[in-house]
C-alpha cells in the first residue's frame, strides 16, 4: 500500500488543459437548441461503437481517458448502455456484418442525441471503402453532426471533434 | 538455407519460396492432403493459415491452401480442386484450428471440407449461401440486400441452465463480437464465440492493388499490429522482387516492432490491473504508453507507426539524437515498470484475482495450436524471433519468456517479462544501429513471383501469403493468430464465473479484425 501511494505521490498531476474546440469539424448545421447544448456541456454521455474499425481508433479512444488528455475531468464519460447516452461515437467503416447493429444502438439513444464519425474509415470509409462486405463511411447508415478525420485521430483530434458536437454558438 | 527440413520427408516436390526465413512450396494432389497433413503433425507441425482461390482464369479450377510451420520452416501446400467438385476431406481432426477457417473459406469462396461443422463463420446475412466473394467473377462492389442472420448457437440443457447473450456491441470501447454463454448459477459451463462481425473485404481489396497501396491496406489489417502486418508484408514482396533491405532498415523495423510491443503490454498490464479492480494501474500504465506512443510521434512521424515499415525499406530515418532519445525513455520505462511490477506482485486483491484464473492447460494450448504471447503463458516456447529468426533478431540473442501455469497471472508476467526483454532489445537496436541506407530501390515487379512473410506480432505470428502478377497483387492472404487463440479462449473460461470473463479476456486481448478481414 506503500509503494502504491508513494508512486502517486511521486508521479504527481499529469492533466494537461484541454484543446478547444474545431468548428471545421462540424458536417452539418446545429441541430440541438443551446439549452440542450449547455446541458451536454456540463456533462455528457457518449457511447462508443465500433462499426468496423481496424481497432487503431479505439486505441485512441481508451487514451482520452489517461491522465494527460483526462476527458472525465471536463465532465464527459463513457457509459455502457446507449440508453444513457448523449451522444454516439462511432468508429471505421460500417461493414455490412454490423450495420443492424449499428441502427439498433443509435434508435436506442434517446433524443436529443449526437453523432461523431472518427477516423479517416468513419469520415469517408477509408482504405475499406464501400464494397460487398462495407457500407463505407458512417453517414452512409446513420445521421452524423461532427466527422473526425484521421487515421487514427489523435486524442486532441477527438477532443477538438467532441467539443465542437457540443460548442454553443456563443463559445464560453 | 535451412539445416534440416522437417518437410523433406514427406515426398513433397519442395521449391525453395526466398523469404526472410526459411520457407518452401510445394503443390499436391487431393487425395495426399490428409496423409500429408497427418505426416506433418506427427512431426510436431503446426497449421498456422488455410485459405482458398479461385484460379478458374489459370487451370479451370480452384486451390485449397495451408501454411505449415515448423520451428525451423514454414511450407505452403497449394491443393488444386476441380471446378465441378471443389471439396477436400476435413483437416479439423489433425489440426483442430482449421475448424473456422475452413468455414471462412467455403463462405468466401465456395470450396467446402466434409466436416460436420458447416455453419458460415464470417458471413452473416450480407449475401447469400450460393454467393462466392472471392471468386473473380465476382465484383468487390456487389451487394445484396440484408438476410435473415439466424445463426444456430449450440444449447446447452439442463436444470437451471441459463444463457447470456454478449454483444456484437459490448460494454465498453472494445470491436464487436459475440458471446454465448451457457451458465449455472455464475459458473460458465459453455462459451461459444461467434466472430466475423467486422468482416470488411480485406481479401477482396487487396486484389489489384499495386505493392504500394498494398503496403497501406496491410499495416490496416489490426491497427494495433500495424508493424507486425507492415513487416510481414514487406517480406513477402521483397521475397517476390528480390530485394534486400539494407541493414539499417532491419534494425529500425526491430525498434519499431519492439515499441509495438511495449506499448500493447503497456495497455493491456493497465486493464487488467483495472479489470482486477486496480484502477491505479490503468492510470499509471496509460500514462507510460502516452509517454511512448508521444516519443512514436517525434521520432516515427506516427503515434502507432503506421505507414512505417514499407517494402524495400523504412520510410523515414532516425538519427543520432533520436536512438539517445529512444534509449532514455527505454531506461525511464524500465524503471517505472519495475516499480509498478513490485507494487502489483505485492498487491494481494489483484493477485487472487489473476492466480489460477482462466487456465489454459499447456497439452491443450500445444493440441489447439494455440501461437505467440498466450502458446508461451501455456508452456509453449514459441517466438519466431528465437527460432527460426528473422534479421536482425538472429544476432541479438532473444529469450522467450515462457510460463506453464496458463492463467491469467502467467499471462501477465509474461507481459511484463516480455516488456523488460523488448527494452534490452531496444537499447541495442539503438545503440548499434548500422550505418548506410534506410530503403532499397523498388522497381515494379512484372511476370508471376510469390511470397511469404512471417513476424512476431504482439499478440504471435503473423503471416502474409502474396501473389503478384504483372506488378500488382493477384492475392494477398493476411493471417492473425487470433485465428488459433480465440477457440483457446472457449476453453480457457469453463468452471469460471462470469465476472471473471473480461479479466480472461483482456488477459488474451485478441484481435477481431485481424481475423474477421
Amino acid at each position: 500500500m506503500l509503494k502504491l501511494l508513494k508512486q502517486i505521490a511521486v508521479v504527481g498531476i499529469k492533466s494537461e488543459a484541454p484543446p478547444r474546440p474545431d468548428p471545421n469539424l462540424r458536417v452539418t448545421g446545429e441541430r440541438l437548441k443551446d439549452e440542450i447544448l449547455r446541458v451536454f456541456g456540463g456533462s455528457l454521455a457518449i457511447r462508443h461503437v465500433d462499426a468496423g474499425s481496424c481497432n487503431g481508433c479505439e486505441l485512441e479512444i481508451h487514451m482520452l481517458n489517461n491522465a494527460y488528455y483526462n476527458l472525465e475531468g471536463l465532465g464527459i464519460k463513457f457509459v455502457a448502455s446507449p440508453r444513457h447516452a448523449d451522444m454516439l461515437l462511432v468508429t471505421g467503416p460500417v461493414s455490412r456484418n454490423m450495420e443492424t447493429a449499428l441502427k439498433r444502438t443509435f434508435v436506442a439513444v434517446p433524443d436529443p442525441k449526437l453523432v461523431v464519425a472518427v477516423g479517416d474509415c468513419g469520415c469517408t470509409g477509408g482504405v475499406f471503402g464501400e464494397s460487398y462486405a462495407s457500407c463505407g463511411r458512417v453517414a452512409n447508415v446513420i445521421p452524423v453532426d461532427v466527422a473526425v478525420p484521421g487515421c487514427p485521430p489523435t486524442p486532441v483530434a477527438l477532443m477538438q471533434g467532441i467539443l465542437a458536437a457540443i460548442a454553443t454558438k456563443r463559445p464560453g | 538455407m535451412a539445416p534440416a527440413n522437417v518437410f523433406d520427408g514427406l515426398g513433397l516436390d519442395l521449391a525453395p519460396v526466398r523469404s526472410a526465413t526459411p520457407a518452401w512450396r510445394a503443390r499436391i494432389e487431393r487425395d495426399r492432403l490428409r496423409e500429408t497433413c497427418i505426416a506433418a503433425a506427427a512431426r510436431d507441425a503446426r497449421l498456422v493459415a488455410l485459405w482458398g482461390s479461385d484460379e478458374r482464369d489459370r487451370d479451370g479450377g480452384f486451390a485449397l491452401h495451408l501454411t505449415l510451420a515448423t520451428d525451423g520452416a514454414m511450407l505452403w501446400l497449394s491443393v488444386p480442386l476441380p471446378q465441378a467438385a471443389p471439396e477436400y476431406p476435413d483437416l479439423s481432426d489433425v489440426f483442430p484450428c482449421a475448424t473456422r477457417m475452413q468455414r471462412a473459406t467455403r463462405d468466401l469462396v465456395g470450396i467446402a471440407s466434409n466436416a460436420p461443422d458447416q455453419r458460415p463463420w464470417l458471413r452473416h446475412a450480407a449475401w447469400p449461401a450460393d454467393a462466392f466473394p472471392l471468386r473473380r467473377d465476382f465484383p468487390l462492389a456487389r451487394t445484396y440486400p440484408n438476410g435473415t442472420d439466424d445463426y444456430p448457437f449450440v444449447a446447452v440443457a439442463g436444470d437451471g441452465v441459463h444463457e447470456i447473450p454478449v454483444g456484437p456491441v459490448h460494454a465498453g470501447t472494445i470491436e464487436p463480437g459475440h458471446f454465448r454463454f451457457s451458465i449455472v448459477g455464475e459458473k460458465v459451463l459453455r462459451l461459444e464465440e461467434r466472430l466475423g462481425y467486422k468482416h470488411k473485404a480485406i481479401d477482396k481489396r487487396f486484389e489489384g492493388c499495386d505493392l504500394t497501396a498494398g503496403a497501406r491496406l496491410a499495416g490496416r489489417v489490426s491497427g494495433d499490429s500495424t508493424v507486425a502486418y507492415a513487416w510481414a508484408y514487406a517480406m513477402a514482396v521483397e521475397g517476390a522482387a528480390r530485394i534486400a533491405p539494407p541493414p539499417r532498415a532491419l534494425w529500425l523495423r526491430a525498434t519499431a516492432l519492439e515499441r509495438e510491443r511495449v506499448a500493447n503490454h503497456l495497455g493491456d498490464l493497465g486493464y487488467l490491473g483495472n479489470d482486477g479492480g486496480l484502477a491505479f494501474g490503468l492510470a499509471q500504465f496509460m500514462r507510460l504508453k502516452e509517454d511512448v506512443l508521444r516519443l512514436n510521434a517525434e521520432l516515427f512521424g506516427h503515434r502507432y507507426l503506421m505507414d512505417f515499415v514499407l517494402p524495400g525499406g523504412v520510410a523515414r530515418n532516425i538519427g543520432r539524437h533520436g536512438c539517445d532519445q529512444l534509449v532514455g525513455q527505454c531506461d525511464a520505462l524500465e524503471r517505472e515498470v519495475r516499480t509498478l511490477k513490485d507494487i502489483y506482485d505485492d498487491h494481494a486483491g489483484l493477485q487472487d484475482r489473476f492466480l489460477t484464473c482462466g487456465r489454459l492447460e499447456p497439452d491443450l494450448a500445444r493440441r489447439l495450436g494455440v501461437l505467440g504471447l498466450a502458446a508461451r503463458a501455456s508452456g509453449q516456447a514459441l517466438d519466431l524471433r528465437v527460432r527460426p529468426a528473422f534479421e536482425p533478431y538472429d544476432r541479438l540473442g532473444v529469450e522467450a519468456m515462457v510460463r506453464t501455469e496458463g492463467d491469467v497471472a502467467a499471462r501477465v508476467a509474461v507481459r511484463f517479462e516480455e516488456i523488460f526483454e523488448s527494452l534490452r532489445l531496444a537499447r541495442i537496436l539503438a545503440a548499434d544501429l548500422p550505418l548506410g541506407e534506410t530503403a532499397a530501390p523498388f522497381e515494379t515487379l512484372s511476370g508471376r513471383a510469390c511470397g511469404l512473410g512471417r513476424v512476431e506480432g504482439w499478440r504471435g505470428e503473423s503471416m502474409v501469403a502474396l501473389e503478384v502478377d504483372g506488378g500488382v497483387i493477384r492475392s494477398c492472404h493476411v493471417h492473425d493468430p487470433s485465428w488459433q487463440n480465440w477457440p483457446a479462449l472457449e476453453h480457457a473460461i469453463i468452471g469460471n464465473i462470469v465476472p471473471d470473463f473480461p479479466l480472461i479476456n483482456k488477459s488474451f486481448n485478441l484481435s477481431y479484425s485481424g481475423q474477421d478481414l
